[in-house]
């Protein structure tokens, strides 16, 4: 159950390096903040959930930012009713969602296509609506669902586990806290066991299933096979990973609200998945990642860092430069991610990791040439 | 059964908006095949075309007339606007009404910028797949929106509605109902009239004339048209700057409705996608039928009587309606077989 293809197993212990040592390597990128890395690990477990439906079987749906809102809500009122702990907090979340997920799934599975995309983005559209008005009592509208001091927590106080500090209770993981570092680590755990459990998924017949599903649906009814349980699990663990994500963020920052649930929040995980490379195993991850870092690090520059950057200009250009560049940065820095979208999809379509196979394969091709007597051209 | 009449009224302006929005979409994605999402940009396109217009025709010299003196005794700054001091009280009448004439504005741009995005973007899009259409069209969307906070910032820029426009029109009179029974907003009516006039002539284009016959035959069987020797692919362009046109029009005379903002064009986007797959992809009736449809519907479901027997309905029923109907049928209220399924 737990045997990996070598191929599989060397990109596992790459990937598990490259997620632990993130606080070394962004360091110099300037984004090595536990808060932002927890972030980074996050939505590539959503990215990764997203890509389990979209990627292998080509079904785009655009109301994946509604599971990450019920994982979340889930999580707070798991804190607040039952423990701090997460662990149950966790698995309230991916059950939660995955039931929501069956149902909504039942009904959008029945259409394909754009229809299939309509019908996600519908439901996910309601939930966000009624989340602010009718289910107030139940999501606390536009404030947001927050813990209290005074929340009952049974499941603590039966064990006695109540704690006695001063503010608002932190959630724990067996007694321990989980904000700073250990926080981050407890999500990269989670997103390396993401990361597994799709591994698994492509290398399984059932991922077979799927891709088989996404190149030709009809030929695999006619083979007998029948394509709507197969497609069901696929939405429903594609929406667990993304409850799952949800859950993260309510245990980093035990508060959920109904804008995690808006229809950009969707159109988010469908870009990074796009970005990175639709259908590949690191594609959604690195994409997920690009993302956050330009959200958090673009947004971040203002006119004096730009100003300080270019001070080795003459006067009258350094003002222009800045005054163009400032466009793309700070309150703008949407504007910068347009731009790489656009330029990304028409120059790089199958994301970054096809650019990168790509390179890597004219790499090669060039260092081949010079031996390259084993490539005799066919008589014509 | 007034309250009933108004409420259909009510619908039927933001009905109308969802329609002309819905059309272009549907037109743009009936004759090149492109899911565009930079649509309900060039709704928010139109919007600051009429906030740019007014912009321009308001600008004003500051005078400081010595004659006159505040209580304060300080002299009073006088602003005229440009216009009125070069063409008078004709001026005055150019700054009311500002937002229909901003259409003349519109067009122009509107076509240029539509005939500018296609041929620069959307052209290599054709053969690529759904998927990255919508994205690159995304992210157009995001730029175009950029660009307009950038210029005009992040706060709704609201529109006066001609002095002479204003206030209610007691429409139950002219059905013989006593007065005040049932009035509706001159501008609400000035819209549902101007988006009717819009869509018949969008249609009344593609039927009855030569260059619409060859859209529609286009639509219908590109590759055989482009055999006959027609140059199908410059009349679709031709076709996607008429879209941005609907669209931008549509922007401009729902500005004194709806303060624009740079986001308003991604709202609607949603709104109008889920009309158009209602209404089933590449149908321009449907899209027409589903706009005003929704758009009633939605009005339907925010009355308070409406509201207190389903709370919640008013926030959902687009949705909801749009799930109910792509459940029942399949392709949409009057989609084709085959479109978009894969």
């Amino acid at each position: 159950m737990f045997s990996l293809s070598r191929k599989d197993l060397v990109a596992l212990v790459v990937f598990s390096a490259v997620v632990l040592t993130m606080p070394i390597w962004l360091s110099p990128l300037g984004a090595a903040y536990p808060g932002l890395m927890q972030k980074f690990a996050i939505y590539a477990i959503f990215a990764i959930g997203f890509n389990i439906l979209f990627g292998l079987t080509g079904y785009l749906s655009f109301g994946h930012a509604a599971f990450i809102g019920v994982g979340s809500y889930t999580t707070v009122w798991s804190f607040k009713l039952l423990t701090m702990d997460i662990v149950p907090a966790m698995i309230f979340a991916i059950i939660t969602t995955g039931v929501f997920a069956l149902v909504i799934g039942y009904f959008s599975l029945r259409r394909t296509g754009i229809y299939f995309s309509i019908l996600t983005l519908a439901f996910a559209q309601m939930c966000y609506s009624l989340a602010y008005s009718v289910l107030t009592p139940i999501t606390n509208g536009e404030t947001g669902l927050l813990l209290a001091r005074d929340d009952p927590r049974y499941l603590d106080a039966m064990l006695g586990a109540q704690a006695n500090v001063a503010g608002l209770p932190q959630p724990t993981l067996f007694g321990n806290s989980v904000t700073g570092y250990t926080g981050f680590y407890l999500c990269a755990v989670v997103l390396i066991i993401a990361f597994f459990v799709s591994q698994k998924i492509f290398a399984s017949p059932f991922g077979m299933a799927l891709r088989g599903i996404k190149s030709n649906q009809t030929r695999m009814n006619y083979t007998g096979f029948n394509t709507k349980p197969y497609m069901l699990a696929a939405f429903v663990i594609s929406g667990m990973f993304a409850g799952l994500a949800g859950g993260l963020l309510s245990i980093t920052d035990p508060l959920a609200g109904a804008e995690r649930m808006k229809w950009t929040e969707s159109g988010n995980v469908v870009l990074m998945t796009i970005l990175g490379g639709v259908g590949t195993l690191f594609g959604p991850v690195i994409g997920a990642w690009l993302i956050k870092y330009f959200e958090n690090i673009f947004s971040a520059i203002n006119t004096n860092m730009l100003n300080n950057f270019f001070s080795f200009l003459p006067d009258g250009v350094q003002s222009f430069v800045v005054t163009v560049l400032s466009k793309f940065v700070g309150e703008g820095w949407h504007l910068t991610l347009g731009l790489m979208f656009v330029l990304i999809v028409v120059f790089l379509p199958g994301g970054l990791v096809e650019g990168f196979q790509r390179l890597t394969a004219r790499l090669k091709r060039r260092k081949a040439v010079p031996d390259g007597a084993t490539s005799v051209q066919p008589a014509e | 059964m007034n309250v009933f009449l108004a409420q259909l009224l009510n619908g039927l302006d933001k009905g109308g908006a969802y329609a002309l929005i819905a059309l272009g979409l549907t037109l743009v994605f009936g004759t090149l095949g492109v899911v565009n999402f930079a649509h309900g940009a060039l709704f928010m396109l139109g919007c600051f075309c009429a906030v740019t217009f007014r912009y321009l025709i308001t600008l004003e010299t500051v005078t400081v007339d010595p004659e006159k003196l505040s209580p304060w005794g300080a002299p009073v700054e006088v602003r005229t606007p440009l216009v009125q001091n070069w063409f008078g009280d004709f001026g005055a009448v150019l700054v009311d009404y500002s937002v229909p004439i901003s259409i003349l504005l519109a067009i122009p741009t509107m076509l240029i910028i539509g005939i500018a995005m296609e041929r620069g973007i959307i052209k290599h899009f054709y053969k690529r797949t759904h998927a990255e259409q919508i994205l690159v069209t995304f992210g157009l969307a995001i730029v175009l929106q950029e660009i307009v906070k950038s210029f005009f910032g992040a706060n709704p820029v609201p529109q006066p509605i001609p002095t002479d426009l204003r206030g209610a029109a007691d429409i139950g009179v002219w059905f013989g109902m006593a007065p005040h029974v049932l009035t509706y907003p001159w501008w609400r009516l000035i819209y549902l009239l101007f988006s009717g006039l819009v869509i018949g002539g969008v249609f009344a284009f593609l039927q009855f004339t030569t260059f619409g016959m060859v859209v529609r035959a286009g639509m219908a069987d590109r590759e055989t048209v482009g055999l006959m020797g027609i140059d199908i692919d410059r009349r679709f362009t031709i076709v996607f700057g008429l879209a941005a046109v609907v669209a931008g029009v549509a922007g401009v005379m729902y500005t004194p409705l709806l303060a624009p903002n740079y986001h308003l064009g991604m709202d609607f986007l949603v709104l109008s996608f889920v009309v158009v797959v209602v209404g089933g992809m590449g149908s321009l009736p449907g899209a027409v039928a589903a706009g005003f449809l929704l758009g009633i519907l939605q009005s339907f479901a925010s009355m308070t009587e409406v509201k207190s027997l389903i709370p919640g309905i008013d926030q959902v029923i687009i949705y909801l309606v749009a799930v109910i109907i792509l459940l029942v049928r399949p392709r949409g209220l009057m989609g084709r077989r085959g479109i978009m399924e894969s």
